[in-house]
């Protein structure tokens, strides 16, 4: 058995050490698949708020990835082709700036969660998932319907968004900003779990009769966890479309939801690295028995019904000895 | 005379052709226990969730400290004094006894939008959950977790989280549930030593408790008050055998 | 617009939504019987609708095609069943979730190993192709009346099954009262198959109507089964009749926003513009209905109140 916040470290230096690794063996492509599981890891660690501490499942997690991935494909667009963004109103010119991007990425997929919260906390369980799901597909069909910004073939950019001071065109200088967003963001969640808001937000997912009583709105609660975690997966899909340096409908996909939510069960629920073993790991894994087979969600359905069936800590409730098993 | 902390007007309810709740008027005054008491069925769960804002009346008022708060959500009248225990503990199985405290304090604090501070190391929170947790006699399991806990030291903890609101009236769901000769007595000294912080309106069946605690008692049948009074008028006047044993007859 | 056109498209729209309780149906009823949710739902209609494909392919029969989509759906619901969902029914929602989405993977992924990835196709038989003319001398497609009238009868019969028969009473039972159908002596994991493999068998048959008149492929399932919890959303969790109008409802909304929303810019945008916000509008139509009822009755128009 080991000690959780041991293995908490080693998971992270893990993750830092592969493409370090990578840069000295000369395999840009390992880099590129560290960056895809740190950014991928950053969107689970968003739901994970919401899923893992306040007991939401959100089968919807994409449509705030998409959004943060069109942000990102507007903003850039309208930057390489010179053209100004028309929002009616008044224009804004376009930006290959990551830090602008992520801001205006935050704001506005904060601003779709605390709508789509709004509207789906009104009632509870099977319905939020449904609803999560329907907001997400609806987002989904849009952006195909969309043809101004690709429609169904998506968006490409031709040179990857700037940070001040570095050259993102260089793999390991963009694992980089990934993961130092990644740390920045668990670090969050794990202020956020211990804080007074994180014992209320966890209370309300076991018992909101009980919030309710302490004069505590357990609605209220829940939706702002729902904000931060929308915000936190919009900005993972901005990066996400910057590692690919293209945008597409697939980003709003129901698939890509519920990759979500597999990379957390995989990684164990609740806890403040499942994100990031199941990200690594899924990356590992579509890489690959992806190699291998094409039909690899063959194996990757089965490993999953497996850990829903019997092991519900996923690999850090096993490796740590602790069930875990709430939600 | 003084006035009331919590007050029902003629409070109805019904679900269907069922009258769960009927023309009930009760009070609580400043210092009392107030028992309610009657056989399964009588209404008295229907009734606590009228007055603690989970269902909302027909007809009738809910009045605490003078204020209608009828139509006030649950949080509303937690915010206003009134503070619940549950007849099934509803405390976070998870955390640990401090924690469920903490909860409590962070309710009353009124500042729940605290997304840094360790929950743990904020001294308002953790001086009001720790006294609340020491007058019941838990502070030294403050660590442990909700689940470990015995049956009566959980309904001890449900008392400690009324306690942390510093309530202006404690309304309890049946506190003695479950507990064995000891625990009951256990618990009804740590109730009796309560009024004077607040009055508690007391949802109870074991009997040997509410003739222990209470200065009033209320008897409720099929959802009506058949007679209300001082603990020796009830006693006296029979309705308490009449409201049980005529049930069965 | 001519009156012609707006009943085509409203038959359009039925039919579309008849499709779509079938599907709802089954979703609605293994929810409110065993308090279940089975994203794998879309999985069982491209079951049926390849099961058909393949056994049209080998006999010519559509009738036949119709019969193996119930068959298959139904086995393929019965096995699951036994072998995954029945351990799920205790057990949390994201397990709930997370089982049935590791289902769609393996039913997916399965069917494009066993199958390949090219879309099959599915005749409309000679007796049923070709317009018929309507009161009015509107032409329609024979097919698409075919598949109105299937979807009302099959509503029809699911109506007699749970209002009037022995299985109805103790499907009814079920939704309000496990421990009541296990004192009437019902084997109740026995009556859980039944239902989970009519449900199958209702979306099979969908998947096979269906895939008549769009192509029978890998993932065809999934945006049914979205459309088909939007309907439930609207219409209400568990009630039959609930998910009958909502299909409606969403059938309708979709098909004639689809239609005339482009044309509604039109009035007063410019031509291109009209066309491009109206049919991204039209794609969100029936989202902003579900928000609507959403907003007016959390639990849906029939579902019961919270």
């Amino acid at each position: 058995m080991i000690r959780e916040s041991y293995l908490n470290w080693l998971i992270l230096l893990g993750l830092l050490a592969v493409p370090i690794w990578a840069l000295t063996a000369d395999e840009p492509f390992t880099i590129t698949l560290a960056t895809r599981a740190a950014i991928l890891a950053l969107a689970a660690v968003g739901l994970n708020i919401a899923l893992g501490i306040g007991g939401l499942v959100s089968f919807g997690h994409a449509m705030f990835f998409g959004i943060g991935g069109y942000v990102m494909g507007i903003l850039a667009y309208h930057a390489q082709s010179f053209t100004p963004l028309d929002l009616g109103a008044f224009s804004i010119a376009g930006t290959k700036s990551m830090p602008i991007i992520w801001l205006v990425a935050l704001i506005l997929s904060g601003l779709a969660a605390w709508i789509v919260g709004l509207l789906s906390l009104r009632t509870g369980g099977v319905y939020f998932i449904m609803i999560t799901l329907a907001f997400a597909q609806m987002f989904f069909y849009f952006s195909i319907s969309w043809s101004t910004y690709g429609g169904e073939d998506g968006l490409s950019i031709y040179v990857r968004n700037g940070f001040p001071g570095l050259n993102t065109l260089d793999p390991i200088q963009f694992f980089g900003i990934c993961f130092v967003l990644l740390c920045l963001v668990l670090f969050l969640n794990a202020r956020l779990q211990g804080s007074p808001f994180g014992l209320a937000l966890n209370a309300a997912r076991q018992v909101p009769a009980r919030v309710e009583t302490v004069g505590l709105d357990p609605m209220r609660i829940k939706l702002l966890a729902f904000v931060i975690s929308g915000a936190i997966t919009g900005l993972a899909g901005a990066l996400f479309a910057d590692l690919n340096r293209f945008v597409s409908p697939t980003m709003f996909s129901w698939q890509m939801s519920g990759e979500f939510i597999v990379l957390i069960i995989i990684g164990g629920v609740g806890r403040l690295m499942g994100p990031v073993v199941g990200a690594s790991l899924f990356v590992l894994l579509e890489h690959w028995l992806g190699g291998l087979t094409e039909f690899w969600h063959i194996y990757l359905g089965t490993i999953l019904l497996l850990i829903v069936l019997f092991a519900r800590g996923g690999l850090i409730g096993f490796l740590t000895g602790k069930e875990g098993a709430h939600v | 005379m003084f006035e009331p902390v919590l007050e029902t007007r003629n409070l109805c309810k019904s679900f269907g052709a069922l009258t769960a709740t009927d023309q009930v008027s009760i009070d609580l005054r400043p210092g009392e226990i107030h028992a309610v008491i009657g056989p399964n069925g009588a209404g008295k769960s229907t009734l606590i969730q009228q007055i603690c804002g989970g269902l909302r009346p027909d007809n009738g008022q809910v009045m605490l400290l003078g204020k209608d708060v009828t139509s006030a959500s649950t949080q509303a009248r937690a915010k206003a004094g009134l503070a619940r225990t549950f007849q099934i503990s509803a405390l976070a199985m998870e955390d640990s006894v401090l924690e469920n405290a903490l909860l409590g304090a962070l309710g009353a604090s009124g500042r729940p939008w605290r997304f840094w501070q360790r929950a743990s190391a904020a001294v308002d929170l953790r001086d009001r959950a720790e006294a609340a947790l020491d007058r019941v006699g838990l502070l030294d399991q403050g660590d442990k977790r909700c689940a470990e806990l015995s049956h009566g030291q959980r309904r001890q903890l449900e008392v400690a989280v009324a306690l942390t609101l510093a309530p202006r009236a404690f309304i309890m769901d049946e506190p003695m549930a479950g507990l064995g000769a000891a625990g009951s007595k256990q618990l009804t000294d740590l109730l009796d030593g309560l009024r004077g912080q607040a009055p508690i309106l007391l949802v109870e069946h074991d009997m040997d408790a509410v003739f222990a605690l209470a200065d009033r008692i209320t008897v409720l049948v099929s959802g009506k008050v058949i007679a209300t009074g001082p603990v020796e008028d009830i006693r006296a006047s029979g309705a308490v055998r009449e409201a049980y044993l005529g049930e069965a007859a | 617009m001519s009156t012609i056109l707006i009943i085509e498209q409203v038959l359009n729209g039925v039919q579309f939504g008849v499709m779509l309780f079938l599907m709802a149906a089954g979703l609605t009823l293994i929810f409110g019987v065993m308090g279940l949710i089975n994203l794998a739902h879309g999985s069982l209609y491209m079951v049926g609708a390849f099961a058909a494909a393949a056994v049209a392919g080998a006999t010519g029969s559509f009738l036949l095609a119709l019969v193996a989509a119930l068959a298959a759906a139904a086995a393929a619901g019965a096995l699951i069943e036994m072998v995954v969902i029945r351990r799920l029914y205790q057990a949390a929602h994201l397990d709930q979730v997370l089982a049935t989405f590791a289902l769609i993977l393996i039913f997916t992924e399965g069917t494009r190993w066993f199958f390949g990835s090219f879309p099959l196709f599915l005749d409309i038989p000679d007796y049923l192709s070709g317009p018929v003319t309507l009161p009015g001398g509107i032409q329609y497609p024979l097919y698409r009346l075919a598949l109105i009238a299937i979807g009302l009868a099959v509503g029809a019969g699911l109506w007699w099954l749970i209002e009037r028969t022995r299985l109805g009473i103790q499907i009814r039972a079920g939704e309000n009262d496990r421990e009541m159908i296990a004192a009437l002596g019902v084997d109740i994991s026995r009556l859980y198959t039944l239902v989970f493999a009519l449900g199958a068998a209702l979306a099979g048959l969908a998947g096979a109507l269906v895939g008549a008149i769009q192509s029978v492929q890998v993932g065809m399932g999934e945006p049914v089964l979205i459309l088909a919890f939007v309907v439930i959303v609207i219409g209400g969790i568990g009630s039959i009749r609930g998910a009958f109008v909502g299909a409606i409802l969403v059938g309708l909304t979709d098909t004639l926003g689809g239609i005339f929303l482009p044309g509604f810019f039109g009035l007063f945008m410019a031509p291109g513009a009209a066309s491009q916000t109206g049919s991204a509008i039209a794609s969100m139509a029936i989202y902003i209905l579900m928000t609507l009822v959403l907003i007016w009755r959390p639990s849906g128009l029939f579902g019961a109140r919270a």
